[in-house]
């Protein structure tokens, strides 16, 4: 075990693993809130990030962002991207609750079912992202789109618009920019949700459907645009995710959400399924033990560790650190 | 009201054998006592009727009885044996079987599967007995078919053997309980609400089944809310209101508690059936 | 809609008088099937045979993803436990033999093989302890996490063979005893070509007809032993287990060494799986042993009908031998078969040959749906 590699750069294994938390957070928020109302987990939540990093890196190609973008014309093509991301995420949660969810919520389905519903609407998902050129090409569009849809199964690479400097140092790491973005952004929206969740009518909705679906139909929530907002919401915070990924690995793939989906789903259980602090929680552990793991034990280690961490925490504490919430204890 | 007619009173020349003795028995939920310091017992041969009104915590009782939930104070002993604690299996092994108030059959296996599972409590079978078909497998397949098959007769549910548990009618779903929980020779038979939605007719046969469970030579713990069926069924009655004991006797006295009556609150046993 | 009922009332009319027929008569029926399972890769039929491909190396790939059915159905289908993990099992067994045999031994393959299962079956008891008495849904996570653990420690591990894999894994040992002649179609006509012939029985590279005929022994077997321990207490106590696993443990089953048991007995037969397919391939590396492998198997289940060994079998076949048989369209294998999960979970969620008693359950349903649409026309009429 290598304590020495360890200690030299804790600082930057921390900040970077706060980042990476950062980002598994907003993911983990989806599938715990999923999980919190319906009790499903949407094993399908993976893609509807893999298209938010697409729908980023396709909007700054749009609108010709590249090195020789500056100044306000930065701030623009982000924000930009940031909202097709969301936007996109969202559209495609919004599809998945649709078509692969609601026909089996209607009549009950068991577990299993659902699980296999949600397996095949992500394979469905992730290959004809894989599959965009060929499916461009059905509708003839693949000459004017080549460069969206070009390199299918290959990674796409984000123009580097920004550069990351250093802003501050912490422990002789050089904080950038886009680590502090990431935190910074992943912080505010998730102060947002919680206060959406919190606040709102349909933030009610949601809690009063995930603790007791019947009452709450009785009281005048309806269920279906409960669920639905449910999705909508873990979209939009996957697409931020999307985004804020593309800023700081700056390429993706189509299959790039399988991985960071099981991990973001390891985050929420470790934070407490259900439970949106958890999520935060959870996804910050998890992605700075990631990078203290892969310094201790070597880099091809690293994805073993969320594994470990996931087997251990459901044997010991299925809980989760700060306990299931949205929904009601159930035996 | 015809005068109804109790159970044949129990002037024993010995003390007859407690099959069951709730010690003091308290049980809490984080801030809410379930029950306190309930403590009463059960002789053997008799059919003991626990009631109250709902929430009284009668359900709960039958669950620390049965294993489901541990006691936070006090003691259960079955047989002399303290059953605290012990893993569910085990005290239905040790001779202590139930019904459930929502009926909870094993819906996708038949009738007769049901109460085979029933019988296995007490088998011996494991992977290698049936892989091979020893004679132990053997053996005990027969024994267990001819039990089932005669419970059902005597439930009057025979020609349902093969039908699903859950394609059957909600009386026949009652009585497939019963058998099924006899099947796992229990000495103490603990029924839970096992007339609820009968019609009169019905009822009274349960009630004649009951006291034939009991001439076989069963002992019952009943819960139930129809008041005539307790009253004509059951030998003594412990009542419970708000997780305690609040009377506790032969049917004919606890008619008369005023206590028992207030607990009830104006609600007089002509409405009650 | 008639139509179909009537095909049904056919196919139940058909049913019941082969089952009906006396118990000689099915015996002697079952052993013609079974000849002509054993004859089918010598047949070449031609519309089955799998063009490109060997299909006696296909139909084996069938028989060991019946194998892992029947190994998950004991899990999934009669016990109710949700594992996305089985691939571990399937790796464990196939490791084990890859190591013995190769790497680091010279076992010959029959002593190979019960180490396979014994060590897989051992390794079902040590997953099975901790995790079992964990909820439904995070049984699924837990055993997916396992399952990838395995993986990433096969590829992270030199002694394992890393990345790279393990190649030069025994085959099974060859008795030369006489050839056998395979069918030429020509047009639609069969004849027999003898200079097409199969050796019995010769385990060699380039014919694996062998290599079926083993699997599909296999299978029968372990097809009976499935039949014996189903009928038993053992399978009543999964069954209750599943249906309502605290009803169940008051009813005096100890539901947790029944749920130990399954996994274990799972375990057993995937590790089984493993190591002949391990020796069929006679080189394996952690690519085969990927996440995917475990939603195949568990779709094959699924797909077939969990709960009824003839329906996962069916869809084991199903899961090998399509993407095999429709290899140009090879590019679109996973989107179509994700298209197919999901129809399938809306509109046959008990898949294609469910448990006689889940059709029965249905068919009630059915029937109560249609008297109490039935009453309500009637009075619509009266109105």
């Amino acid at each position: 075990m290598n304590f020495d590699f360890l200690f030299n750069n804790f600082a930057q294994l921390t900040v970077t693993g706060l980042a990476f938390g950062a980002i598994y957070a907003l993911i983990a928020l989806g599938y715990t809130m999923v999980y919190g109302v319906l009790q499903l987990i949407n094993f399908a939540h993976s893609e509807v990030f893999m298209y938010g990093t697409f729908a980023a890196l396709w909007t700054v190609m749009a609108l010709g962002g590249d090195e020789n973008t500056s100044g306000l014309n930065v701030v623009l093509i982000l924000g930009a991207s940031l909202a097709g991301a969301m936007a996109m995420s969202a559209a495609i949660a919004l599809l998945l609750e649709r078509v692969a969810y609601r026909p089996l919520i209607k009549r009950n389905a068991p577990r299993l079912i659902a699980l296999i519903s949600a397996i095949g609407a992500s394979f469905v998902l992730a290959e004809l992202m894989g599959l965009r050129d060929r499916v461009a090409g059905w509708f003839g569009l693949d000459d004017n789109l080549s460069q969206y849809v070009g390199g299918a199964r290959i990674n796409r690479s984000m123009p580097g618009i920004i550069e990351p400097h250093g802003l501050f140092s912490i422990g002789g790491y050089r904080v950038t920019t886009i680590d502090v973005v990431v935190i910074g952004a992943a912080i505010v929206m998730m102060i947002a949700l919680d206060q959406v969740v919190r606040r709102s009518r349909f933030g009610r909705g949601i809690r009063a459907t995930a603790q007791d679906p019947e009452t709450a139909a009785l009281m005048g929530v309806n269920s279906t645009r409960a669920v639905q907002i449910t999705f909508l919401l873990g979209g939009l915070m996957a697409g931020a995710a999307a985004f804020l990924y593309m800023l700081k690995i700056e390429t993706t793939k189509f299959d790039v959400g399988f991985l960071l989906g099981v991990k973001a789903f390891t985050a929420a259980v470790l934070g407490g399924i259900g439970n949106l602090r958890g999520a935060l929680v959870g996804g910050l552990v998890l992605g700075v033990a990631e990078n203290w793991g892969s310094a201790l034990f070597g880099s091809q280690w690293r994805d073993v560790v969320a594994f470990v961490l996931l087997v251990v925490i459901l044997l010991f504490r299925p809980t989760g650190i700060l306990g299931e919430s949205l929904g009601k204890a159930r035996t | 009201m015809p005068d109804v007619p109790t159970a044949q009173s129990v002037s024993p020349a010995r003390p007859r054998k407690r099959v069951l003795e709730v010690d003091s028995l308290t049980l809490k939920f984080g801030g809410l006592t379930a029950l306190d310091d309930v403590s009463f017992h059960i002789e053997e041969g008799e059919i003991l009727g626990l009631i109250g009104p709902n929430g009284a915590g009668k359900t709960t009782c039958f669950n620390a009885v049965t294993g489901v939930y541990r006691p936070t104070s006090g003691d259960i002993r079955f047989d002399g044996q303290s059953v605290a604690g012990v893993k569910r299996f085990k005290i239905t092994q040790r001779g202590i079987a139930r019904t459930f108030q929502n009926i909870r059959l094993f819906k996708a296996m038949t009738a007769l599967e049901n109460v085979l599972v029933g019988t296995d409590a007490k088998h011996s079978t494991g992977i290698a007995s049936a892989l091979f078909r020893l004679p132990r497998h053997r053996r005990e397949e027969e024994q267990g078919h001819d039990r089932a098959m005669e419970l059902l007769r005597f439930m009057g549910i025979a020609n349902k053997a093969d039908e699903l548990a859950a394609n059957l009618s909600y009386g026949d779903q009652r009585r497939l309980e019963i058998a099924r929980a006899m099947a796992t020779d229990p000495k103490l038979l603990c029924l839970d609400e096992p007339a609820a939605g009968f019609n009169p007719a019905e009822k009274a046969k349960l009630m004649e089944l009951i006291r034939k469970v009991r001439d076989q030579g069963y002992t019952v713990l009943l819960i139930e809310h129809d008041m005539r069926l307790v009253m004509g069924v059951t030998d003594r009655i412990v009542v419970l209101e708000f997780g305690q004991k609040i009377a506790e006797g032969a049917p004919a006295e606890i008619r008369d508690n005023p206590a028992v009556i207030a607990a009830y609150l104006g609600v007089d046993e002509d409405d009650a059936s | 809609m008639t139509n179909g009922h009537a095909l049904k009332q056919q196919a139940a009319g058909l049913r019941a008088r082969i089952v009906g027929l006396p118990k000689g008569a099915k015996i002697v029926l079952w052993v013609l099937i079974a000849l002509l399972a054993y004859a089918l890769p010598l047949l070449e039929p031609p519309l089955l045979s799998t063009p490109g491909t060997d299909f006696g190396g296909v139909l084996f790939t069938v028989t060991v993803y019946m194998l892992v059915a029947l190994g998950l159905n004991i899990v999934v289908g009669y016990a109710g436990l949700l594992d996305l993990g089985y691939v571990g099992f399937y790796a464990i067994g196939a490791y084990t033999a890859a190591v013995l045999t190769s790497f680091h031994g010279n076992w010959p393959l029959l002593l190979a093989l019960p180490m396979a299962v014994l060590a897989t079956t051992i390794s079902g008891v040590l997953l099975g302890w901790p995790t079992l008495r964990v909820r439904g849904d995070y049984l699924a996570i837990v055993t997916l996490g396992f399952g990838e653990i395995i993986r990433l420690v096969a590829v992270n591990t030199e002694w394992l063979g890393a990345a790279k894999g393990i190649s030069q894994i025994a085959r099974p040992p060859s008795v030369e005893l006489f050839e056998v002649p395979h069918l030429h179609w020509d047009g639609w006509v069969p004849l027999l070509d003898f200079n097409d012939t199969t050796t019995f029985i010769k385990f060699g590279v380039l014919d694996q007809i062998p290599y079926y005929w083993m699997g599909l022994t296999v299978v029968i077997v372990v097809l009976f032993a499935d039949r014996l321990v189903k009928d038993s207490r053992v399978g009543r106590a999964w069954e209750a287990t599943r249906e309502d696993e605290d009803a169940a443990e008051l009813m005096g089953v100890p539901t947790f060494r029944f749920k130990l048991l399954a996994f274990a007995s799972g375990a057993f037969i995937g590790g089984l799986a493993g190591a002949l397919y391990a020796s069929r391939q006679n080189f394996i590396n952690p690519l085969s042993f990927l996440l995917l492998f475990s939603i195949l198997f568990l779709a094959a289940v699924v797909v077939g009908g969990q709960g009824n060994r003839w329906g996962v079998m069916v869809g084991a076949f199903l899961v090998a031998y399509l993407p095999e048989r429709f290899r140009e369209f090879a590019e679109f294998r996973v989107l179509v078969f994700g298209l197919a999960l999901m129809l399938l979970a809306i509109f046959r969620p008990e898949g294609l040959l469910p448990p006689r008693r889940t059709l029965r359950a249905k068919q009630m349903e059915q029937e109560i749906e249609a008297l109490e649409e039935g009453v309500d026309d009637e009075e619509g009429a009266r109105a």
